[in-house]
């Protein structure tokens, strides 16, 4: 006989239980770093569109960065728990998440899995600690979805390469120490660099006026004629598979951020309904917005058990890009539309700041349009299930 | 010097309470448990009394169900080099009562020779405030309790205690032992690398009856009750409505 136990209207499912200890414990390192350090200073940050660069300082210090690598002063964390730690970051805003997710997903990952044993050494610790900032460059000007046509070219040289091309949209590149980037070479070979700052024909211009992600910096990698030694090539990869293995890490980070950003908005809608009294009783006491409520809870409750699920299956050795896809897609559009509804729910004070969902409306609109759209993700699964694929018309 | 530090499992404190539908207990059912923040504060000043080389190990003890062992590896995350876990079984574990407690880490302070406990002031479950003092007593060693600055020099100890209108200073021979208050220090966020080497720090398990402690609780609890609900306030129109409302309906004066 099983006993009706009192319900948790937050963790329906008690996803709290089906984690360990030390999972739970790394959550909690990251809730209360979030919630004391980060909170306090992103309504600033997002308004004056400021990235506080000791944030990567800190998250370092905390052992935030890279904590699923081995070794090199890595926390050595299972997948489980760099999805935690990624909806707790972004439970306080996406754009931190972008620089934290950036750091250990799109530039760590690739120098530890794909990197020679010196390159490890050089680059790993300083990026673990914060010390040194890393970006990602394969998204170009006129190729965003279609990365394979990039116009970037990397041309051998006697003991090195010679790079020139563009790359946008880059989360940390401004203040980049550590770019590495994809490129073409003369048989339309995918390669990967790690570029450092300085070095001749390299510049980071920013990117101003953006809506989203404002709490976090993003700009160009523009290189004119960037001499490279052979040491900067990433020697383990050649082709697409090298940026989306990265890719499917972040993807599936993103996947657990997004949710932690809705419940962010669901929370506070709850609240704010709560609270507010209209027509003599509290908004919530309207059907109207128990309904969004319920539908906001059982979408995030859903959408958690489903990252849970796949991070298990990497965690196991099951890497399943399409399954990486399904939660991608899946998540940060739910996500977006709760923060949407929760922006009405708040009536005109939604629009101002500091109820906090507007910024996460603004950043999921990124969310859902980075590392690959919402559409493309689509796309994804139904090539998988349809063995036709729709990208290209042929 | 080696330092013991007590530490408690008890209801995260930002958890709103909920009371057993019969009265009878606190419902912990599919509540969220974190180590008592004053027990957070005495980890961290061991912690940092180790890291200033001013003690050579520290030694985090807890008394509760297995589920407090979850505690204990937060405070090995945090710093602490070993751990003692008394394992109460889970039908007592909620009656174990200050004194129990106390008795239970007096055979420890035995078995251990620490030259200084630390504990929290109080627990933020039942707010008792005692099991430092009845250590204290039990041990028959001098006790600095509500610390807000703890000093080592040679065999001494300082301890600026916060009270009622002030602080107040005392010296004491170690061993000794220390109750934190909240402003002795702010605790640092256990790391990621630490939380992963924790597994590795060892912990062992004994039981009361191991120790020769009874833990049977002493105390019959009656009722357990939520606050009441505060009412809503209201407008008097006049003065002698005010007056007249003062007089028949809160009877405050007459």
């Amino acid at each position: 006989m099983s006993q009706i136990t009192p319900v948790s209207w937050d963790d329906p499912f008690r996803l709290i239980d089906q984690l360990d200890e030390d999972e739970r414990m790394v959550q909690q390192t990251a809730h209360d770093y979030c919630q004391e350090k980060l909170l306090p200073r992103v309504l600033e940050a997002n308004r004056h569109e400021r990235f506080d660069r000791e944030i990567m300082n800190e998250m370092g210090e905390l052992g935030l960065l890279g904590a699923t690598l081995d070794g090199y002063g890595c926390a050595g964390l299972n997948y489980v728990s760099y999805g935690l730690i990624a909806r707790e970051v972004e439970r306080v805003d996406s754009g931190y998440r972008s620089a934290m997710s950036v750091q250990s997903s799109l530039v760590m990952y690739p120098i530890h899995d794909f990197g020679s044993e010196a390159q490890r050494e050089k680059y790993l610790p300083k990026l673990a600690s914060g010390e040194w900032v890393g970006c990602f460059g394969l998204t170009e000007p006129d190729h965003g979805s279609d990365p394979n046509g990039m116009s970037t070219r990397a041309v051998k040289t006697d003991g090195g390469w010679r790079l020139n091309g563009t790359k946008t949209w880059i989360t940390n590149s401004p203040i980049a120490d550590v770019f590495v980037v994809w490129a073409k070479d003369q048989d339309d070979v995918l390669r990967g660099f790690i570029l450092e700052k300085g070095m001749k024909g390299l510049s980071a211009p920013k990117i101003e006026g953006k809506f989203s992600l404002r709490a976090s910096v993003t700009g160009q990698i523009a290189m004119q004629d960037v001499d490279v030694s052979d040491d900067q090539c990433l020697p383990g990869v050649q082709g697409l598979k090298g940026p989306f293995s990265c890719l499917n890490r972040a993807r599936y980070g993103i996947a657990w951020g997004s949710m932690g950003a809705a419940e962010a908005c669901w929370h506070a809608a709850r609240q704010y309904t709560l609270d507010r009294k209209q027509f003599g009783r509290p908004l919530a006491a309207n059907q109207l917005i128990q309904k969004k409520l319920a539908d906001m809870q059982t979408e995030i409750a859903l959408g958690l058990q489903a990252a849970l699920r796949v991070g298990r299956m990497i965690d196991a050795g099951q890497l399943v890009p399409e399954a990486i896809s399904l939660i991608k897609r899946n998540n940060c559009g739910k996500a977006l539309d709760i923060a949407r509804v929760a922006r009405d729910m708040h009536g005109g004070n939604g629009i101002a700041d500091e109820y906090h969902v507007i910024r996460h409306v603004m950043n999921l609109e990124a969310v859902n349009t980075y590392e690959g759209t919402h559409d493309i993700h689509a796309l994804i699964l139904g090539r998988a299930q349809t063995g036709i694929q729709a990208f290209t018309a042929e | 010097m080696k330092i013991l530090v007590a530490v408690k499992r008890v209801i995260d404190y930002n958890v709103k309470i909920r009371v057993k539908p019969d009265n009878s207990d606190v419902d912990l059912t599919n509540v969220k448990m974190a180590m008592n923040p004053f027990c957070e504060i005495a980890v961290e000043e061991a912690v940092r009394l180790k890291e200033r080389g001013v003690a050579s190990e520290v030694v985090a003890v807890t008394v509760g169900p297995k589920a407090a062992q979850e505690q204990l590896r937060t405070a090995l995350a945090l710093g602490a080099d070993r751990a003692i876990h008394i394992n109460t079984s889970a039908e007592t574990d909620e009656k174990v009562e200050s004194l129990a407690v106390a008795k239970l880490l007096q055979k420890v302070v035995e078995e251990e020779q620490p030259q200084l406990v630390i504990l929290g002031k109080q627990a933020i479950d039942t707010d008792n405030n005692q099991t430092g003092q009845m250590l204290a007593a039990l041990t028959g060693l001098p006790q600095g309790t509500f610390a807000s600055e703890v000093k080592v020099e040679g065999d001494k100890l300082q301890v600026t205690r916060e009270i009622d209108g002030g602080l107040q200073t005392v010296a004491l021979s170690l061993p000794a032992i220390v109750t934190t208050d909240l402003r002795l220090n702010e605790p640092r966020y256990a790391k990621l690398p630490d939380i992963m080497k924790a597994k590795k720090k060892p912990l062992a398990t004994q039981t009361p009856a191991e120790l020769g402690v009874e833990v049977a609780s002493k105390v019959t609890l009656l009722k357990v009750e939520s606050p009441a609900e505060r009412q809503g306030g209201i407008k008097v129109g006049s003065v002698d409505e005010l007056v007249e409302k003062l007089k028949n309906e809160a009877k405050v004066i007459s």
